[in-house]
């Protein structure tokens, strides 16, 4: 067991140069994406029970503003459309529009961030003055942190995706294609927040 | 478009990948290096909780605190149990044997995400340096395992911190373990192979790695919500600023009773595998098993709150947690009749693997009845928070989870080293662990029903008879893991060599060399449509492929003869 065989040494080589199987990854993605959601799911659920079991004093209550939040939730909606399209442009192997897609998309996720950032400096409560408070910012900064997350991967993607030298190309779409399954995710749990946190 | 193969590919991947026992200090991609890698840095976190939990009982020989002061002791009762389930249990049940076994099951040649793999293991060593560190940086953390607040809030807060950073780790490496068993079963079968024809340790994979990418995460987030409170003194679980503690309780809880099934549903697996190769018969009731595994997922999510009849929970969900919990009762009760079943008219070998395997039914079987007994809100109200629950926890994962550990690397040790462990220190090893087990934690279920509560230095004088049995136990424990140390290093080296197939087992591992080649099988991967087919046709397993064809035509040959 000291030292390898030539035999085995190749064996090695093959294992871990090993690509016979499938590919898995986006099945892996999504059950990662699964995981995520139920720390969203946690929050959520610690929220709603703050709500019922914990109300606030009546001078500590405060109607949340809607016009930003709407602008955002259409922001991250037409990203989602705009990703879309980035992909089409992919698989009919042109990059250049490809490339023109994903820096809007990359643009109205960074325009999401400036107005979530906007919100944060109007809005009159900051993350101690109560439970409310607290929850409210760690959920949308939670959620501002998977999109920044997101955007900083488009660009990436953008970056890859360039036409000639570029690694993402009509037959390796896996990169662009995890990071579109990731931020349609963000989006879904942006509007599963606005619904609970803004509209209930 | 031509390849070419650089000449010096071989030497690169030297650099890769070390040879000998060096793979095991590095980044290795392959699954059974990986397993190993688990096994033995769990074992060593192991002895490390064993040394805390001695130095617990040492304290408790005497009702007064002498032999370490209040706060050390509720450091070390706060280590030992975060050391023995995250670093322990669940990454040896999970990480170790899934990992050295399930692509075997499955007929692949590694995980379906080698890397990852490998990352998932290396978050383990830090974490666990990491926790350890905090006990010498400003002392550990305080509050127990659950890391309840306020008591996780009041206590000093660095300690706490970086407890909270390792669990956070650790949790990360569970789910990406998780992620890629999810993938590797359902994804990586050989074709042909057909779920309901896996070997019944995968199942328990399959259902734990679904409890653990739903629960886990759950886990993580309100552990970063506490860590707010410590930090940025928020008030998610602090009532002075209008937070609420039951709401950790029920988010933390959400994670941790799932946490037991994760620590105990492989071990059901395993022992599904030892058993049948022992009494030399087919596993009984192969679909029930599957059933009762996939109900023990569901219900496992439906019962956390029975942690928590004294935090004010309301009438209407106690009555649902009881029920909800003594339903788990019933699939649990099926795999342990199947069990006995499986042993039933067999032509057991007494072995120290089926030792360990039937003093874990013996020991499972009574902390089960402790389970189902506290589950009831008029005798949990009783016990909460005793000795009693200290008791039934360890039967659980003592003598559930770890005795099928060992159990395991008796059954298992032929394959990861080639070579035979020594069955007469194996049977001392089981004697001492199991009469220690027994005399350590039977007594404090006396103790609980007393009135002695759980994590204090100091208690009534009346209690001392008790705990001074449950320390000799302790002390029978402890001894006990020399036997066994000896005869897992000594076999290593001049153990007698196993063979390929030692047990005559049928289940897919066991059709290779031991250790077995890093593509795991010379040629194809063997087609294993019944793992358990002891008794049907001894000489030859029911297999296809490159075996099948040899044997198939071999098997006409002498059904013709016979007709």
């Amino acid at each position: 067991m000291t030292t390898l065989t030539q035999n085995e040494q190749s064996s090695q080589v093959k294992h871990d140069q090993d690509s016979e199987h499938g590919d898995y990854r986006m099945f892996g993605l999504a059950t990662f994406l699964v995981a995520d959601a139920m720390t969203f799911a946690g929050f959520f659920a610690a929220y709603l029970t703050y709500k019922a079991v914990n109300p606030l004093l009546p001078d500590a209550i405060y109607e949340l503003e809607l016009p930003l939040p709407t602008l955002n939730t259409i922001l991250l909606l037409v990203s989602s459309a705009t990703f879309h399209r980035a992909g089409k442009a992919l698989h009919s192997n042109n990059a250049d529009r490809c490339q023109r897609w994903l820096l809007v998309t990359a643009s109205l996720g960074i325009a999401f961030l400036a107005s979530q950032m906007l919100e944060y400096f109007t809005l009159p409560f900051g993350l101690t003055d109560n439970v409310f408070a607290s929850t409210f910012y760690a959920l949308t900064g939670f959620h501002g942190l998977h999109v920044t997350l997101g955007a900083i991967m488009i660009l990436i993607v953008w970056w890859q995706a360039r036409s000639p030298n570029g690694r993402i190309t009509e037959q390796n779409t896996f990169p662009l294609e995890a990071a579109e399954l990731y931020w349609h995710f963000v989006d879904g749990i942006w509007v599963i927040l606005f619904i609970i946190l803004y509209l209930l | 478009m031509t390849i070419s193969i650089p000449p010096s590919s071989s030497d690169q991947s030297k650099k890769l990948q070390p040879e000998g026992w060096l793979r095991y200090f590095s980044f290795s991609l392959d699954h059974k290096v990986i397993g190993i890698q688990y096994l033995v840095c769990g074992f060593i976190f192991y002895l490390i909780g064993g040394a805390l939990a001695s130095a617990i009982r040492i304290e408790l020989v005497s009702p007064i605190s002498d032999f370490m002061p209040r706060d050390v002791y509720n450091q070390v009762l706060t280590l030992h149990g975060t050391i023995m389930i995250f670093l322990w249990i669940v990454p040896v049940v999970n990480g170790a044997f899934g990992n050295y076994l399930i692509p075997f099951y499955v007929g692949a040649r590694d995980m379906a995400f080698p890397r990852l793999n490998a990352v998932a293991f290396w978050m383990i060593p830090p974490a666990g340096l990491l926790l350890i560190s905090s006990y010498f940086i400003n002392g550990a953390a305080q509050s127990g395992w659950t890391a309840y607040p306020p008591l996780s809030i009041t206590t000093p807060a660095a300690g706490q911190l970086i407890w909270i950073l390792s669990v956070l780790l650790l949790g990360g490496s569970s789910i990406f373990g998780g992620i890629n068993f999810i993938a590797t079963i359902l994804k990586l079968r050989r074709p042909g192979l057909r779920l309901m024809q896996l070997p019944m340790y995968c199942w328990a994979i399959l259902g734990t790695s679904i409890l653990v990418v739903l629960s886990t995460p759950v886990l993580a987030g309100t552990l970063v919500l506490l860590s707010f409170d410590i930090v940025a003194h928020t008030g998610f679980f602090n009532p002075t600023l209008g937070g609420n503690v039951v709401v950790y309780q029920h988010l933390f809880w959400f994670y941790s009773h799932p946490a037991v099934y994760i620590m105990v549903l492989p071990a059901f697996g395993l022992v599904s595998e030892i058993l049948p190769v022992h009494s030399r018969k087919p596993l009984f009731g192969y679909t029930t098993m599957v059933y009762s595994i996939m109900a023990i997922v569901v219900l496992g999510f439906l019962v956390w709150a029975h942690h928590m009849f004294t935090s004010g929970t309301p009438p209407w969900m106690r009555l649902f947690f009881t029920i909800a919990t003594s339903f788990i009762a019933v699939p649990t009760g099926i795999k342990f009749f199947n069990w006995v079943a499986t042993l039933w008219g067999g032509k057991i070998s007494i072995n120290s693997a089926v030792l360990f395997s039937c003093g874990f039914i013996v020991n499972f079987v009574l902390g089960g009845i402790t389970g189902v007994a506290l589950a009831q809100v008029p005798f949990d109200v009783h016990a909460h928070d005793t000795y009693f629950v200290v008791a039934h926890f360890h039967y659980i994962v003592y003598g559930g989870s770890v005795f099928v550990i060992f159990s395991s690397i008796y059954h298992w040790y032929p394959k990861f080293t080639g070579r035979m462990l020594n069955d007469s220190i194996g049977k001392l090893h089981f004697a001492l662990t199991f009469i220690g087990f027994n005399l350590c934690f039977a007594p404090q279920h006396w103790l609980g029903l007393n009135g002695m509560p759980r994590r204090v230095a100091e208690y009534d004088p009346q209690f001392i008879f008790f705990n001074q049995i449950s320390s000799v136990g302790a002390l029978i424990m402890a001894i006990s893991t020399l036997p066994f140390l000896w005869n897992v290093i000594n076999s290593a080296f001049t153990g007698p060599l196993a063979g390929d197939n030692p047990w005559s087992a049928l289940t897919p591992e066991w059709l290779t060399s031991s250790p077995p080649p890093i593509e795991n099988w010379e040629g194809e991967a063997p087609l294993v449509s019944k793992p358990y087919g002891y008794g049907e046709n001894p000489e030859k397993p029911n297999l296809t492929s490159n075996i099948l064809s040899d044997q198939s035509n071999s098997d006409s040959e002498e059904d013709e003869v016979k007709k």
